[in-house]
């Protein structure tokens, strides 16, 4: 249910009420010569890579889990997400822990670039097929940066929306 | 709205702990020399109840309280004798009440006649059937917790009061405190101004008194004059309508007040504890830590640092079990409704039955508590219903007419015991075998061992009585107890002597948050099985393992064929050993059923804190939480039903595969 609550919290929503604010901030973050930004007030903290423990029957995006003082967080990997194969993570890859609805969650990425502040204009309509072969529904519009291209990221649609998907998956793979 | 809602809870819960305390002071008394302080003590629990239900409006709860109340108060009087039928009646109200007060505190509604027949059999009992309470709320107001009686007393000074220096306006003060008083003077006597002698008393005075102290208290007052006036003081025979209850009804709160500041405990929310509880666990995790991270460090060199770490694991142990003690709580909660159960079978069976219970101060974990009601609640209408035999029967068999059903908790090296066991008939083994070829759940010709025959008794479906009663036997029992106690991390066990005994012991863990794993290892992934579920570990011998046609493995065990699940193929590990003879096979229970476990090896046994994998992350099949080590990584628990689900999933997938 919360879940629905964060979706309906688009980024128009974000733009309207931005309106009255004047401005949007978003972190913005690095996989490969990518560009990703997130709602700054989704993000709750960022840290180094630490070794993670798979979660068996899990689809490769989903990482694992670490030990975030105390809490279990799960990981997910963006390039993974992206079908650019696993993230060879070492100590200087950076995780972006995200609240999305009622959860914690952590976006294994290159490196942090950023924090973008922007008039809600300025944010762009997805163009039917995104850059970078990114399905349409994982991004909620671009942005013109510096000369930059910032793909703003969808994060309910890209890690928590297929739970579905995600129970279909296991059947084919304990098949063997 | 918010500061009555709070009340209204805190009252819900107090009525809980009333009622339950009523039934199991009713349940206890001994018809033939009822103790009146008992009576008196659950005449308060009805009282209580009563006072607060008017605070809320519970009108129902009123009505049906009120004549709870009657009652009690005509046995503790003497008025009426304590008999079997009253205590009865009395323990059936409590189950009425309850529903009443439930319906009422949440807003549903209530057939008119609910318990009408009870109530109508308190008052035959009162004495005082047909007789119309016309308002519950306002009689209810002036029922005192003793007699209130008005006297009417007729003081008349003689004339030379005066002169032996006492003063009838100190008396009548003296009156005045005793009760509600109405005074009447006579002044008729009272002569002009002029012809007024002042060291004469002329005056003369009536007085109503309700009191609850007594004539003799009354007599009391005039001790000093009674020679020197003319006093008459008489009972007067009308309903008392006491129309002062207000004052009597804040000062007997304000009492209850100061009652409740001589205890000193404090109602606590389950959360807050909870949260506690969280709290300490991320303290262990941390020293562990750094207990972990200081290892290796030389005690030449860092000697502060390395005695600090030492105390702080100390203190942390002590702070640890502090904290869980906040959650324990005795047994006592789930035992004292036990003797109700035995009492209502043995009477409904015509059974004579003694329930002796020992260790009820035994502390267990609150949530444990909670869910072992129901398990307990069955296994002792089982013991009283099927164990313990009709008198007759008894004398037959040389034992004495009374059978005895002993409940018991203990703790037993961290871990809590509930036995019960009964001096009833045993569990005929040849029955039990009977029945279960019958039922097909063994094979005609199965050898089995004793144990094994015992444990027949916790298959689903399972009965041996002969016939069906509305107590137990239907079937749906043992199973469900056995289910029950498993999911709270525990074990059950059955033995039992033929014709002499049967004895039952549930082996708990002391808390949920905590937990005892033995830490295995797959390909390069550790995982935790609850050393509860564990039954042994083993090597398999090289052809040992056998391939039964529909693709399930088994392992023979000592002439059992156990199914075996390779972890590493249910969760999906690389370079993990696939030879069971290379690796070891750990056995565990799964439900009813035994499971051989393939893991590549040991690494070690250790208590965790359980975590909750779900706050974050979705649900995964086989595992149920996760836990934080000494290293600070994330270790997950596996959840052997779940395994074994996976295990199934997968045989659906063969048989599927099988028949495109």
């Amino acid at each position: 249910m919360n879940m629905a609550v964060a979706q309906d919290h688009s980024i128009a929503d974000m733009a309207a009420a931005a309106d009255l604010a004047g401005a949007v901030q978003f972190l913005t973050f690095r996989v490969d010569d990518a560009e990703y930004g997130v709602d700054i007030m989704s993000v709750r903290e960022i840290k180094g890579w630490t070794a993670e423990t798979r979660l068996p029957n899990t689809p490769d995006y989903m990482r694992g889990v670490i030990n975030l003082r105390g809490s279990i967080i799960p990981i997910f990997d963006l390039r993974c997400r992206f079908d650019h194969g696993l993230t060879q993570a070492h100590a200087k890859n950076v995780v972006v822990i995200l609240a999305v609805g009622h959860r914690n969650i952590g976006i294994l990425v290159d490196a942090v670039s950023d924090i973008v502040t922007v008039e809600s204009g300025a944010i762009k309509h997805t163009p039917q097929e995104a850059s970078h072969g990114i399905k349409e529904r994982f991004v909620d519009g671009l942005i013109s940066f510096e000369e930059r291209m910032i793909i703003l990221l969808n994060i309910v649609q890209l890690f928590t929306a297929d739970a579905e998907a995600l129970s279909q998956h296991i059947a084919p793979e304990t098949q063997q | 709205m918010v500061t009555l809602d709070r009340f209204r809870e805190t009252y819900l819960n107090e009525c809980a702990e009333l009622l339950a305390d009523m039934e199991g002071r009713l349940v206890a008394i001994n018809v033939q020399s009822a103790d009146v302080g008992e009576l008196n003590a659950i005449f308060r629990c009805a009282h209580s109840i009563k006072g607060g239900a008017g605070a809320f409006g519970f009108h129902k709860t009123i009505a049906f309280t009120h004549r709870l109340e009657t009652l009690l108060d005509k046995l503790r009087d003497g008025r009426l004798p304590v008999t079997d039928e009253a205590v009865t009646a009395l323990i059936k109200s409590v189950d009425v009440t309850t529903a009443i007060l439930k319906a009422e505190s949440q807003g549903e509604a209530i057939p008119e006649d609910f318990g009408a027949d009870l109530a109508q059999e308190l008052d035959k009992l009162c004495g005082t059937e047909g007789q119309v309470i016309a308002n519950p709320g306002l009689v209810e107001k002036s029922e005192g917790e003793r007699k209130r009686e008005t006297y009417k007393i007729n003081f008349a000074p003689h004339d030379n009061i005066f002169m032996t220096g006492n003063d009838p306006l100190l008396i009548l003060r003296e009156l005045g405190k005793l009760g509600d008083m109405h005074v009447a003077l006579h002044d008729e006597r009272l002569p002009q101004l002029p012809n007024l002698n002042y060291g004469q008393c002329y005056l003369s005075w009536t007085i109503e008194l309700t009191t609850d102290k007594g004539e003799a208290a009354i007599g009391e007052a005039f001790e000093f004059v009674a020679d020197e006036c003319d006093l008459k003081i008489e009972k007067i025979e009308k309903a008392v309508q006491d129309d002062v209850p207000r004052q009597t009804m804040n000062r007997r709160a304000s009492d209850a007040i100061d009652a409740n500041l001589a205890v000193t405990s404090i109602r606590v929310d389950l959360e807050k504890v909870d949260r506690l509880v969280n709290m300490v666990g991320e303290l262990v995790i941390t020293q562990a830590m750094l207990q972990v991270q200081t290892r290796h460090l030389s005690v030449e060199q860092f000697p502060e640092l390395l005695r600090g770490v030492d105390e702080l694991s100390q203190h942390m142990r002590e702070l640890q079990e502090a904290v869980m003690s906040v959650r324990m709580q005795p047994v006592k909660s789930v035992f004292s409704r036990m003797p109700r159960i035995v009492r209502d079978i043995a009477h409904q069976l015509g059974k004579d039955i003694a329930l002796v219970m020992t260790g009820e101060a035994t502390e267990v974990d609150k949530t444990i508590i909670e869910l072992l009601a129901d398990p307990l609640t069955h296994m002792i209408r089982n013991a009283a219903d099927h164990g313990i035999e009709r008198p007759e029967v008894r004398l037959a068999a040389g034992k004495s007419a009374q059978g005895t059903v002993h409940l018991k908790a203990s703790h037993q090296s961290g871990q809590i015991v509930i036995e019960v066991s009964d001096d009833g008939a045993g569990l005929s083994h040849e029955k039990i075998l009977q029945k279960a070829r019958q039922k097909g759940l063994i094979a005609a010709d199965a050898a089995l061992s004793v144990d094994q025959i015992e444990q027949l008794i916790f298959l689903p479906g399972f009965s041996t009585s002969d016939q069906v009663s509305n107590i137990s036997g239907r079937g749906v029992g043992m199973d469900v107890v056995k289910k029950n106690i498993e999911s709270i991390g525990g074990t059950i066990q059955v033995r039992s002597e033929f014709g002499k005994s049967t004895s039952m012991t549930i082996i708990l863990p002391l808390t949920l948050a905590i937990l005892d794993g033995m830490i295995v290892r797959v390909g390069a992934e550790n995982y935790i099985i609850p050393i509860t579920s564990i039954i042994e570990t083993l090597r398999p011998k090289p052809g040992a393992v056998h391939a039964v046609p529909d693709g399930q493995d088994v392992l023979n065990v000592r002439g059992e064929f156990i199914p075996i699940v390779y972890l590493h193929a249910v969760f999906g590990v690389a370079n993990a050993v696939h030879d069971p003879a290379q690796a070891l096979v750990v056995l565990v229970e799964a439900g009813s059923h035994k499971l051989g476990v393939v893991v590549d090896e040991l690494l070690g046994q250790q208590q965790v804190v359980i975590k909750s994998l779900e706050a974050n992350a979705d649900p995964v099949a086989g595992i149920s939480g996760a836990t934080i080590l000494g290293d600070g990584k994330v270790s997950l628990i596996l959840d052997i039903g779940g395994v074994n689900g996976i295990l199934d999933r997968e045989d659906a997938n063969h048989l599927l595969r099988e028949a495109s």
